[in-house]
């Protein structure tokens, strides 16, 4: 019996080590200490809309967020924006709407049940606007990216001059963290590129990391209350499980006093 | 099925019951004799109930939600996850529950292994559970096609381009189980109808296995054959009932854990980018839970024999019992099975792992060693071993070893 569980824990080292292969990636991400990591993690509302700031004013230039609505901003576990301001901010967008009754489309301002506006009207016209490269919708962006939340903001700070011999086709760049190392989408970010309305320092890192955490929102609106109501279950489970092993050793009981 | 008569205590009872004896079965069940020494492998079966259920349910609020169509298949699982009240526990609860069902069957086929549970007289249950297992990697290969990310789309390829190899009829087959000339809306279609129907089947399955269970009774950790009921036994209800229950719950933990605090990491994150026809993923990797079969598909140079290779692996486990003759069940009783038993769990893991990997260099090597040991094992290992090993005296009953006071060894 002994060695057979010796060779299972080989088996689970194994196994783990293994993982560590899998997940491995060439380059070494930068980490952060993101705030919504870890069992416990919730996002950091100021930090949330910041990221907002940044994406509207730079990122939506390109990229498009389809599966969001302005409503969303002012939801429990979001960026959380008032009210008012989430009317405010819908109403700067111009909406295409119709057909009225004479059959006429036509243009209001934005309400807070409208979906993101598209910088383009489809994919096709994002790549001819962008030497041929798709700027992904940004929706689900952290989660459809090994490393996540980490990778996005270590691309948004890997720009840098290329390595001596290596050759960059016109309108490509160098990235330390793009897979083959070629982005067609040039450094995004510079200091001072925003100005933050809460007065925080908007350098090209904070910058990162605030459209990162608004994007890691973006892609899981719904972490907060997964965290909190997982606690709930958890806790809830083990009590029950304490409950029910103690009354199976009273069931038992009676079967074990036999031999 | 145990011999004695049921008659229910209320006049209504005994009436309907001569007409439906819905409480008699209910008795049975209640009453069926179990093994006092079953240890907590044995609480699988529960737990995979209780899985097949969940799929079901959430399966169902999730079609309800879901829209089957190429273009609309992506974003409708983001509604779910986004918009609908409590979507993302009912689709990661789902999602995860697929590769905690998985878990928990290789859990439970495994256990069979060690203990002989497919020897006469339960070679139909062992069957009927190999027909499971079938079912439930269909049903979960069409499942992952239905968020219509990446990796559905391109494994639905592949897997589906698979059928190509057979010689002359391959081609049609597989336009016929695409509904055209590419992985398109008509194979997504008939994918959510498939996915909806099997696990129904999966459940009717399930009830044979039980029923055919409930002929002989369970197997037990020594292996032996047991008068039941006897002192040996213990009824179903409470002991069992409980003792399941309580390794559910470990199981739910653990489960809840996946859902609530890491619901992505057994995916892949290129289902979160939508199907794109023009844009192949660098690796094309199944789930984790069929990467074993994964492995062995590519170990051969040849498409054909590949295809050959993984149906076989699939269909020498349904020859098990006939295989392994040793007349000794448990491998406790086994010194050399033992061994060999513990070799093969290493080399399904060997497997699994080369399986995630690109088929290319080592990689290639050890999938090419650990596939020709794994049927080494089946055709040659067992097949021999029946004659040769020299199994240890075995206990006349399960009270006997207890008394010999090594009762460690046996609970
Ligand atoms: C001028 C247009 C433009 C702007 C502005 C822009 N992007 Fe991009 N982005 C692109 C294009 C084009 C691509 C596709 C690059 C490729 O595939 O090589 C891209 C790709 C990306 C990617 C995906 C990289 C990968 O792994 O495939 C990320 C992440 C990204 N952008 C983040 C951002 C962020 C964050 C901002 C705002 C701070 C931003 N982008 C602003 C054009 C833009
Ligand atoms: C044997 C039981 C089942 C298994 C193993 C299974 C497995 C799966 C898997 C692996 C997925 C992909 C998950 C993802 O990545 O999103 C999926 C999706 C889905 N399944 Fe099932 N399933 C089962 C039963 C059912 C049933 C009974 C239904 C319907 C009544 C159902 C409806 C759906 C729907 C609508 C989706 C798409 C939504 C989504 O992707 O989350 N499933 N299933």
């Amino acid at each position: 019996m002994n060695i057979n569980k010796f060779i299972y824990i080989k088996l689970i080292i194994i196994l783990l080590f293994s993982s560590n292969i899998l997940f491995a990636s060439d380059t070494k991400l930068i980490k952060q200490n993101w705030s919504f990591k870890g069992v416990t993690g919730k996002f950091d509302r100021s930090s949330l809309q910041r990221g907002y700031q940044v994406y509207t004013e730079v990122c939506a230039s390109c990229h498009s967020m389809n599966l969001l609505s302005y409503r969303n901003l002012g939801e429990k576990g979001g960026p959380e924006f008032s009210l008012d301001q989430v009317k405010a901010i819908a109403a700067n967008f111009e909406i295409t709407d119709g057909p009225n009754s004479d059959g006429e489309m036509f243009t209001r301002p934005g309400r807070p049940s409208d979906k993101f506006v598209s910088p383009y009207p489809n994919v096709q016209a994002s790549m001819a606007a962008n030497g041929g490269a798709y700027p992904p919708d940004m929706s689900v962006l952290v989660k459809a990216r090994k490393g996540g939340s980490d990778y996005i903001y270590s691309l948004l700070v890997g720009y840098e001059d290329p390595p001596s011999g290596f050759k960059l086709d016109d309108g490509v760049y160098y990235n330390k963290y793009m897979d083959g190392n070629q982005i067609k989408m040039s450094n995004p970010l510079s200091d001072g590129l925003v100005s933050y309305s809460d007065g925080t320092n908007a350098t090209e890192s904070q910058m990162a990391k605030d459209v990162t955490h608004f994007l890691t929102w973006a892609a899981e609106p719904h972490l907060e209350n997964r965290h909190k109501t997982g606690w709930r279950v958890i806790i809830f489970l083990i009590i029950l499980t304490l409950l029910v092993y103690f009354s199976m050793k009273k069931v038992w009981s009676r079967i074990d006093s036999e031999k | 099925m145990s011999e004695h008569h049921y008659t229910p205590s209320s006049k209504f009872g005994k009436w309907f019951n001569d007409r439906l004896p819905l409480l008699t079965l209910g008795d049975h069940l209640a009453s069926y004799p179990t093994p006092k020494n079953l240890n907590y492998w044995w609480t699988f079966g529960g737990i995979l109930t209780f899985c097949l259920v969940t799929q079901i349910v959430t399966g169902l609020v999730l079609a309800m939600h879901y829209v089957a169509h190429a273009d609309m298949a992506f974003d409708s699982v983001e509604h779910i996850m986004r918009n609908v009240n409590y979507g993302w526990l009912i689709r990661y609860i789902h999602s995860n529950g697929a590769s905690m069902f998985f878990l928990a069957v290789y859990i439970h086929i495994f256990r069979a292994l060690f203990y002989g549970s497919y020897k006469s007289p339960r070679e139909i249950i062992w069957i009927l559970g190999m027909l499971i297992y079938l079912l439930m990697m269909a049903t979960a290969f069409m499942g992952y096609v239905l968020p219509w990310g990446q990796m559905s789309f391109w494994g639905a390829t592949v897997i589906t381009n698979l059928f190509s190899a057979i010689p002359l009829v391959g081609e049609s087959i597989v336009t016929w189980l695409w509904g055209g000339y590419a992985v398109d809306n008509p194979t997504l279609t008939r994918f959510f109808s498939l996915h909806y129907l099997f696990p129904f089947i999966i459940l009717g399955l399930v009830v044979l296995h039980i029923w055919a269970l409930h002929v002989p009774g369970n197997n037990n950790p020594v292996g032996i054959d047991i008068k039941k009921p006897s002192k040996d036994t213990v009824p179903f209800h409470p002991y069992i009932t409980i003792k399941d229950l309580f390794a559910l719950l470990i199981f739910l933990i653990i489960f809840s854990g996946f859902v609530f605090f890491s619901p992505n990491v057994l995916g892949h994150s290129d289902n979160y980018i939508q199907a794109n026809p023009m844009v192949t993923p660098k690796h094309i990797v199944p789930e984790w839970y069929l990467l074993p079969f994964y492995a062995i598909l590519r170990s051969v140079p040849d498409k054909l024999g590949g295809v050959v290779l993984l149906f076989a692996s699939i269909f020498i486990l349904m020859a098990l019992p006939w295989l392994d003759r040793s007349k000794v069940r448990s491998a406790i009783f086994r010194p050399i099975y033992k061994q060999f038993f513990w070799l093969l769990v290493l080399d399904v893991l060997v497997l699994g792992y080369v399986g995630a990997m690109p088929a290319e260099g080592l990689y290639l090597l050890i999938a090419r060693v650990s596939t020709a040991y794994y049927f080494l094992h089946f055709l040659v290992i067992l097949p021999v071993l029946s004659s040769f090993e020299k199994t240890e005296p075995l206990p006349l009953s399960i009270s006997a070893p207890v008394l010999t006071g090594n009762s460690n060894e046996y609970k």
